[in-house]
C-alpha cells in the first residue's frame, strides 16, 4: 500500500509543485514590489513608519489559514460590487485569494528589514552622498539601497520561507499546492501523503532559503559570482517548477470536491469520465459546502457533486420535507432559475446526515429514534463534522425534538468515527453512505418527524459549462448508476483499506458499466 | 615660523589682489534656528576672498560646522543670504552647486561599497564625464594625494588606514575640479603624526590648485599653521576675524587670548625643552 501511495504522490508532484512554485513566486514578487517602495517611503518619513509597521505586524498575527479564508468573502463582496459596476467578475476562489493572502503575509519581513537597513546606515555616508552632488534618487539608488541590500535580501529570504510554508494552507480556498498532499492525506489517513507533502514543501523552502542566503552574502561581500549563482539557482527552481504547467491546457474543466472521502472519490470518477473523451480536467479538493456552491455559481469551478438536502436547506432555506422525488424536482428547477446551474440528475444514492450511536450503547439506553434520544441528550455528548453544528439542519433537528446535548465537538469525519468508538462522544452526525456505519455496526436513529430532508447525490454543472454539450454528454452516463451499497463499499475502501480515491474511482467505474 | 608662513601667504594674496581679489563667498546676516528654538548661527556676516584659506574655529556647539554646511546648502539658512561668485546660492540648483564645491568630512564618509577609484570618480560620473576622462582624473588625484594609483584604485575603503582613507576623501572632494573646498574637521579622527602630514599636504594642495578653502577645526595649532585668516566663533557668532599674526598680537578679548595662549605656551615649553636637550 505504501509503495502505491508513493507512486501516486509522485504522479501528481509536477502539478502540485508547479502550482506551489507559481503561487509562492508570484506572492513574493508582488510582496516585494509593494513592500520595497512602501518601506523606502517609510524609511524617509517618521510619520509613515509607525502605521506601516503596525499594520504589517497585525496582519502577521492572523493565523495563515484564517487570512486565506478571509479573502474568500472579501473577494466575493468585491466581485459583486465590480459585477454591478463594470460587469466584471473577480474570481473569489483559487489563485487570487491565495496570492493576496500570501502577499500580505510576505510583507512584514521585507518592510521591517528594508526600513531597518535604510535607517541604520552611517549618517556620514548619507551626508557624503548629498555633498558629492547626488539627488535624493541618486543617493537612494547609488548609495542607500546598495548598502542596505544585504539586510533587505535577508528580509526577502525570511518572507520566501514563510510564504512557501504558508502556501500549503491554500488548498482549502481551492488553490492547488503541495498542501493538497497534506489535506488529502489527513482526510484519508494516508500518512505517506502527509509526509510527502511536508517533505516536499520543506525541501523547497530549504533550497530557496540557501539560494537567497547566497544572494545575501553576494550583496554583503560584493561578490558577483555568488549573486549570479544564486540568481541562476532561483531561475532554475522556477523554470523546473513551472515547466509542467506550461503544457497544461489553458481551458481545463475544474472539478470541485468537498472535504471528505466520498467527494474525493467522486471527483476522481468525474475527472476520469471526462478524460475518457479527451477533456482535460483539474481538481480542487477540500472546499467547504457554502464555498463550493458559490464557486460553482460564479464559475470558479465547473462541476461537482452536491446533495439535494444541502441545497434545499442551506441555499433554498426550506424547512419542509415533501419527499425525495419532490425535493429533487424542486431543487433542479430552483438551481436553473436562480443561478443557471445545470442539475444533470441524481447519481442514485443518498448521503444523508443521520445521527448514529454505538449499538451496545443505544441498546443499553433503549434509544431507537431521535425522540428517544431527546430524553437522554442532556447527559450525552455529540460529535459532528466541521460544518454540521452551523448548518440549518442541526438547529431544525434540535428544535423539532427539543434535543439539548451536554457538549458538542467537531472532528474531521475520520476522527469522528474513532471518537465514537473510543467513547469520547456518544452520538455522531454520520453520513448514510459511509461504509463505516456497517463496519462499526452503528445504530442509525430514525427521524419520525422528518426533520432532516433527503440527501440525494446530484451532479451539478456551472452556468458557463451548462452549454458545453461535450462536457454534459460525457457526464450523463454517470446519472443513476451509483447505488447506495456500491458507494458504501467504495467509501470503505478509502476509509478502511487506505486505497487512494483515484484507485477507488477506477474500481467504481468498472462496476457501473 | 608661524608668522613667516602667514606672511608668505598674505604675500601671495597681495600679488593676486592686484588683479582684483574679490569675495567669492559672502554670508550676509545669516541665521540658522531650529524648530525647537535653538539657534546654531546668529546674524553672521562673513566675506571670504578668492584664494583665501579661512579657518573657522571655536568650541563645540559654536556654530562653525553649521556655517560651513550653509555654504553648499547641506543646511538652509533660516534668515539672511549666502552668495558665491556674486550669485545667491538659494537661487542656484542645489545639486549643481554641490558638484562645484568639494567637501571633506571628519567621519571621512567614503562609500564602503565602491572602490577607491569609484569613490573618487563619483562626482565626475554624476556630472556625466566620459569614462576615460574620469579614469585619467582619478589617477591624477591619487598621485596628488600621494597614493600609488596601481596599488589603491581597485581596493575598497575598509582595506585602507584612516589616514589613507582621508587622502581619498580629499581626492574625492577635488575630483570635479572645484574652486572651493569645504573641510569639516578633516583631521579630527586621525592620529597626530598623520594629522600633521596631511595638514601640510592640504595646505600645499590649496596653494597649487589655487583653491578657496574653508576649514573647520577646534585645534588652534592647526588653525595657526594653515590659515591665511582665522575666524573665531562663539555662540553662533564671530568673535574675531584676522590673520594668525593679528590674532596673536591683538586678541579681541579674553576668550580669544585663552585660545591663542594655549598653543603658544606649549610651543615655548617645547622650545625650552629642546634647547636644554641639545
Amino acid at each position: 500500500m505504501n509503495g502505491s501511495s508513493i507512486a501516486a504522490a509522485w504522479a501528481v508532484l509536477p502539478d502540485y509543485l508547479g502550482q506551489h512554485v507559481l503561487l509562492s513566486l508570484s506572492a513574493i514578487l508582488l510582496g516585494t514590489a509593494i513592500s520595497l517602495p512602501l518601506a523606502i517611503a517609510a524609511a524617509h518619513s517618521r510619520i509613515l513608519r509607525e502605521p506601516v509597521l503596525s499594520v504589517a505586524s497585525i496582519v502577521q498575527t492572523i493565523p495563515g489559514l484564517a487570512l486565506l479564508a478571509l479573502f474568500y468573502p472579501l473577494l466575493l463582496a468585491l466581485s459583486s460590487v465590480t459585477a454591478r459596476a463594470f460587469g466584471l467578475r473577480i474570481p473569489a476562489l483559487g489563485f487570487l485569494p491565495a496570492l493576496l493572502a500570501l502577499t500580505l503575509y510576505s510583507m512584514l519581513p521585507i518592510l521591517r528589514n528594508t526600513i531597518a537597513g535604510l535607517t541604520g546606515l552611517d549618517p556620514t555616508v548619507k551626508t557624503a552622498a548629498r555633498a558629492v552632488g547626488m539627488t535624493s534618487w541618486q543617493s537612494l539608488w547609488l548609495v542607500e539601497l546598495p548598502l542596505a541590500a544585504p539586510v533587505i535580501m535577508a528580509g526577502i529570504r525570511i518572507a520566501a520561507v514563510w510564504v512557501i510554508g504558508t502556501a500549503t494552507l491554500s488548498t482549502p480556498v481551492g488553490q492547488t499546492s503541495l498542501g493538497n498532499y497534506i489535506f488529502t492525506g489527513l482526510q484519508t489517513e494516508n500518512w505517506v501523503f502527509v509526509l510527502f507533502g511536508c517533505v516536499a514543501a520543506a525541501a523547497l523552502a530549504v533550497l530557496v532559503d540557501r539560494l537567497l542566503a547566497l544572494a545575501e552574502s553576494g550583496f554583503a561581500h560584493r561578490s558577483r559570482f555568488r549573486l549570479l549563482t544564486a540568481f541562476a539557482g532561483v531561475m532554475l527552481v522556477v523554470v523546473a517548477g513551472l515547466y509542467p504547467l506550461a503544457g497544461a491546457a489553458e481551458r481545463q474543466v475544474v472539478i470541485g470536491a468537498k472535504n471528505f472521502d466520498e467527494q474525493y472519490t467522486l471527483s476522481a470518477l468525474v475527472s476520469d469520465q471526462l478524460a475518457r473523451v479527451g477533456i482535460p480536467a483539474n481538481r480542487r479538493s477540500g472546499l467547504g459546502s457554502t464555498i463550493i456552491f458559490r464557486a460553482l455559481a460564479t464559475g470558479d469551478i465547473d462541476v461537482y457533486v452536491d446533495y439535494s438536502g444541502t441545497i434545499w436547506t442551506n441555499q433554498m432555506h426550506r424547512s419542509d420535507s415533501p419527499g425525495r422525488a419532490e425535493v429533487l424536482r424542486q431543487t433542479a428547477k430552483w438551481l436553473t432559475a436562480r443561478y443557471g446551474i445545470l442539475d444533470l440528475g441524481p447519481l442514485g444514492f443518498e448521503n444523508a446526515y443521520v445521527l448514529a450511536m454505538r449499538s451496545d450503547r443505544a441498546k443499553a439506553l433503549g434509544i431507537r429514534s431521535l425522540a428517544d434520544l431527546a430524553l437522554y441528550a442532556p447527559r450525552l455528548k455529540i460529535g459532528g463534522d466541521y460544518e454540521f453544528f452551523s448548518r440549518p439542519e442541526w438547529s431544525k433537528v434540535a428544535n423539532a425534538y427539543g434535543i439539548n446535548f451536554l457538549a458538542q465537538r467537531s472532528y474531521q469525519p475520520t476522527f469522528m468515527y474513532r471518537a465514537l468508538q473510543d467513547g469520547d462522544v456518544d452520538v455522531i452526525a454520520a453520513f448514510s453512505s459511509d461504509g463505516r456505519i456497517a463496519e462499526y455496526n452503528l445504530r442509525l436513529l430514525s427521524d419520525p418527524k422528518s426533520a432532516l430532508p433527503p440527501y440525494d447525490a446530484i451532479l451539478l454543472v456551472s452556468p458557463k459549462r451548462a452549454r458545453d454539450a461535450k462536457v454534459t454528454a460525457a457526464l450523463k452516463p454517470l446519472i443513476g448508476k451509483l447505488n447506495l451499497s456500491l458507494m458504501q463499499r467504495a467509501n470503505l475502501m478509502v476509509d478502511r483499506d487506505k486505497r487512494t480515491p483515484e484507485d477507488v474511482a477506477k474500481w467504481l467505474a468498472k462496476n457501473i458499466r | 615660523m608661524i608668522v613667516v608662513r602667514a606672511h608668505g601667504l598674505s604675500a601671495i594674496c597681495m600679488v593676486r589682489r592686484k588683479k582684483g581679489c574679490r569675495a567669492v563667498i559672502r554670508l550676509v546676516h545669516v541665521s540658522k534656528t531650529y524648530p525647537n528654538g535653538g539657534a546654531a548661527v546668529r546674524d553672521l556676516s562673513l566675506n571670504i576672498e578668492a584664494g583665501e584659506f579661512v579657518v573657522l574655529i571655536g568650541p563645540s556647539g559654536c556654530g562653525k560646522s553649521t556655517t560651513l554646511s550653509l555654504i553648499n546648502r547641506l543646511i538652509e539658512p533660516s534668515a539672511g543670504t549666502v552668495e558665491i561668485d556674486g550669485m545667491r546660492i538659494a537661487d542656484t540648483e542645489q545639486v549643481a552647486l554641490r558638484r562645484r564645491i568639494g567637501f571633506v568630512f571628519q567621519g571621512i564618509g567614503l562609500f564602503p561599497h565602491l572602490t577607491i577609484a569609484e569613490n573618487i570618480g563619483i562626482t565626475p560620473r554624476l556630472a556625466g564625464w566620459e569614462r576615460s576622462r574620469i579614469a585619467e582624473r582619478v589617477r591624477e588625484l591619487l598621485q596628488l594625494v600621494r597614493l600609488v594609483p596601481e596599488r589603491y584604485a581597485a581596493r575598497y575603503p575598509h582595506e585602507l588606514s584612516g589616514g589613507e582613507q582621508q587622502r581619498v576623501g580629499v581626492a574625492r572632494a577635488l575630483a570635479a575640479e572645484p574652486k572651493i573646498m569645504l573641510m569639516d574637521e578633516p583631521f579630527g579622527a586621525l592620529d597626530p603624526l598623520v594629522r600633521d602630514e596631511l595638514g601640510a599636504e592640504v595646505g600645499s594642495i590649496h596653494n597649487r590648485l589655487n583653491l578657496t578653502t574653508v576649514l573647520v577645526t577646534h585645534d588652534m595649532t592647526e588653525a595657526l599653521l594653515l590659515a591665511d585668516r582665522i575666524v573665531v566663533m562663539r555662540d553662533g557668532g564671530i568673535v574675531q576675524s584676522g590673520t594668525p599674526a593679528q590674532l596673536v598680537s591683538a586678541p579681541a578679548d579674553e576668550f580669544v587670548r585663552e585660545m591663542i595662549d594655549n598653543p603658544r605656551r606649549r610651543a615655548m615649553r617645547l622650545a625650552e625643552m629642546l634647547s636644554t636637550a641639545t
